[in-house]
């Protein structure tokens, strides 16, 4: 069972001058459908993977946008490809095919 | 002893001991990059009768092009009148040198006999020349229908025929000439020496007048020439199926299998592509979306020559369609799952180490059920099957209720071998330690995975199979409505597990089941097959609305499916109500 309540977060900021948006417009040009997401949360609601562990689709979808990389591919690595949530998606997302190239695209970075 | 050499015979001789060199040498190569476990296969099988079984089928295959004729008949003659044709040709000519020409005599003889042999004609010399000119009638035959077919493939019953790269259509028009150059050489021949069958005899009259010994020579060089450039091109393009079939039914029926990786039987598989391009009409990509050139043909073509790449591969539902009716039988399917295979993905240790502790439930007794993934998003599956297990007082451990481990087929599909793997094993271990006999699923995409991939030692079935077998031993009593229902046979699990009967079988026993338009094998893809990463929305829904319509022939009441996934798909297609088989069995129970 995961533990519920409340914890202090660190303070940080995101310097919107510094952004490496290099990995979300290869994304983009790669999927179109990613940008349309109204980060409603129905996939990760329906996630297999989150329901195991601390995989959180939306949550990797926000932090590729603010250019946060660290540690997404291996969160990343975590998703079955059950397709579950591209079914799910009110907004027709390609979720999916969005994660096998967010793989692609940070691995080819991280190298 | 008669001079059996001419100057032109020399190309097509340098063109044979070319084309035998390179099949060898290629033959050979291929087997020795063949995996271990394929070539275990072989040494294990080589000396046992399953040889002669593969004689057989070869022949039906490879000359007669039996599978071919099953889809056309016209298009079986075009393919088995020049295959079998040619074939009885070479045959025929070498039993007439043999009977015909006492003492020894070059190979080249039989093929080039008329310009040799034209003594006073025997009865037997003018039956052969006839039988032989009977052949040559066919075989041209064949030819003409497929220059036809090259302008108005709807001949042969084909939508669309295969663009060939240039090298192709070299060689194809090479093999084309063959035949009408021999038509005219003989009949040339004939003209002089009257020693003709009833049709090179009939056109030799009409050059009698104008007979030429040099020209007939041109002939008869042109025609060796020919035969000698088709040879050479013969192992680099799409005609290199004519020797690799037989190997490759030989081959099959020793119990050999497309492995993971790309090996020398892969290459096999490869080169027994005809490029006939009936893998193209029916492949909902093209038909559907007009989207070209990713078919299997393609793929095949663009791996054989090293170019093959992942685009390609990706723009496919995995839906079977292809292999299902391909007349060669290739695994087409874990073919182009090679070509999506990704280099990264290859380590995958620790990824899903989130699902290592669960625990199994001691099922000593019961029923393992596994919805799936998908069924999980259609409640009414899992909860109609609860019921049944209920109705029937079949204890039973419903081992994904809360969380499902995926059985790693999607992403085996994509290319992620070892992360599958990894999956595989967390439910295979589940599996064997819950102790249960049998595991029945309500996804057939599962359901294929468990049976092909994992290495069960217990039963598995799709629980259409297990409605099907407790009606059967009365287990269940089922009242029947009259309702009109049509069943929609999905993918995974007709062309996937060869499962047609079953869930006709239910259906029948609780409504009244009407056909739909394209039934079993020639199944539509419902478009959501997670063989795709691909496809966009749009060209999703376009493959279903094909699919639905095709459902739509007798004016159904209800739609039948026993995919969750194809349910989700047809749920917003259709002002109909879409329904699973183990759902109508539920809702009709005594
Ligand atoms: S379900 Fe679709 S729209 Fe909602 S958060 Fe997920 S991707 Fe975005
Ligand atoms: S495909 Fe991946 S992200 Fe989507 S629901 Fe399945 S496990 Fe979650
Ligand atoms: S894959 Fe099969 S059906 Fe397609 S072109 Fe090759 S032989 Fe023909
Ligand atoms: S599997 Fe289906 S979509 Fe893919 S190439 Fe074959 S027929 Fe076309
Ligand atoms: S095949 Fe589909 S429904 Fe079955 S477990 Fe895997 S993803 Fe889930």
């Amino acid at each position: 069972m995961r533990k519920f309540g409340f914890s202090i977060s660190q303070t940080r900021s995101i310097d919107l001058d510094q952004i490496d948006f290099s990995c979300l417009d290869e994304l983009r040009e790669a999927v179109p459908t990613f940008m349309v997401c109204i980060n409603c949360g129905a996939c990760t609601a329906t996630c297999s993977a989150q329901q195991f562990s601390d995989f959180n689709i939306r949550k990797i979808k926000t932090m590729l946008m603010q250019g946060q990389y660290e540690g997404l591919a291996k969160q990343l690595d975590k998703c079955m490809l059950c397709g579950k949530c591209t079914l799910v998606c009110p907004r027709e997302v390609n979720l999916r095919n969005s994660i096998v190239n967010m793989r692609r695209i940070l691995t080819k970075k991280n190298k | 002893m008669m001079n059996y050499f001419s100057p032109f015979v020399l190309p097509f001789v340098l063109g044979t001991f070319v084309l035998l060199g390179i099949c060898v040498f290629k033959y050979i190569r291929w087997y020795m990059s063949f995996d271990r476990v394929q070539r275990s296969k072989v040494k294990k099988n080589i000396l046992s009768l399953k040889f002669l079984p593969a004689i057989w089928e070869a022949i039906l295959e490879c000359l007669f092009h039996r599978k071919v004729f099953r889809r056309n008949l016209v298009l079986g003659y075009m393919h088995s009148s020049i295959a079998f044709g040619w074939f009885l040709l070479i045959l025929v000519g070498a039993i007439e040198a043999e009977v015909c020409i006492h003492g020894s005599k070059p190979f080249w003889v039989a093929i080039f006999y008329r310009f040799f042999v034209h003594e006073h004609p025997t009865t037997t010399s003018v039956v052969f020349a006839n039988i032989m000119d009977a052949l040559l009638l066919v075989v041209l035959s064949g030819v003409m229908l497929a220059v036809i077919k090259m302008v108005y493939s709807k001949i042969v019953g084909m939508r669309r025929v295969t663009k060939h790269v240039l090298f192709d259509r070299f060689a194809k028009f090479s093999l084309w000439f063959i035949f009408p150059l021999r038509l005219l050489a003989e009949s040339y021949t004939a003209a002089y020496y009257g020693n003709g069958g009833f049709m090179t005899q009939a056109l030799g009259n009409l050059f009698a007048p104008i007979y030429h010994e040099y020209v007939e020579m041109a002939f008869w060089t042109m025609y060796s020439i020919c035969l000698a450039v088709f040879f050479v091109s013969m192992p680099f393009s799409r005609y290199m199926h004519i020797f690799t079939e037989v190997f490759l039914i030989f081959f099959r029926r020793m119990g050999v299998t497309e492995g993971d990786e790309k090996t020398g039987y892969t290459m096999y598989e490869l080169s027994a592509c005809s490029r006939c391009g009936i893998c193209i009409d029916n492949c909902p990509m093209d038909k559907q979306l007009g989207v070209q050139g990713v078919q299997s043909v393609y793929l095949l073509r663009d791996v054989r020559y090293k170019r093959g790449t992942e685009e390609v591969a990706n723009q496919c539902l995995m839906c079977q369609r292809c292999s299902s009716d391909c007349p060669v039988g290739l695994d087409l399917m874990t073919i182009r799952r090679q070509v999506r295979t990704k280099e990264s993905a290859l380590d995958a240790s620790g990824n899903y180490s989130y699902a290592d502790n669960i625990q199994a439930f001691n099922s000593v007794g019961r029923v393992l059920y596994f919805g799936g993934c998908m069924s999980h998003l259609t409640p009414g599956i899992t909860e109609s099957m609860i019921k049944i297990f209920e109705a029937v007082d079949q204890n039973y451990w419903y081992m994904d209720k809360n969380r499902t481990i995926c059985c790693g087929r999607p992403l085996l599909q994509q290319g992620f071998l070892k992360q599958a793997k990894d999956l595989r094993l967390k439910n295979q271990s589940m599996i064997i330690k819950s102790k249960a006999k049998l595991l029945v699923t309500s996804c057939p995409i599962c359901y294929q995975s468990f049976t092909k991939e994992y290495n069960l030692p217990i039963k598995v079935m799709h629980h259409t199979e297990y409605i099907a077998g407790l009606i059967k031993s009365g287990r269940l009593k089922l009242r029947k409505d009259d309702l009109k229902v049509v069943y929609h046979d999905p993918c995974e699990l007709g062309r996937g597990c060869g499962i047609y009967n079953e869930p006709r079988e239910v259906l029948k026993s609780v409504s009244t089941l009407v056909k739909a338009k394209y039934e079993k094998e020639k199944s539509l893809c419902c478009g959501f097959n997670l063989g795709s990463t691909v496809l966009t929305m749009e060209q999703q829904t376009k493959v279903r609305d094909a699919a639905v319509e095709s459902l739509m022939d007798k004016n159904p009441d209800l739609i039948a499916t026993a995919c969750p996934m194809c349910k989700k798909a047809f749920n917003h297609a259709t002002t109909l109500q879409v329904k699973d088989v183990a759902e109508i069995v539920a809702e009709n129970i005594i």
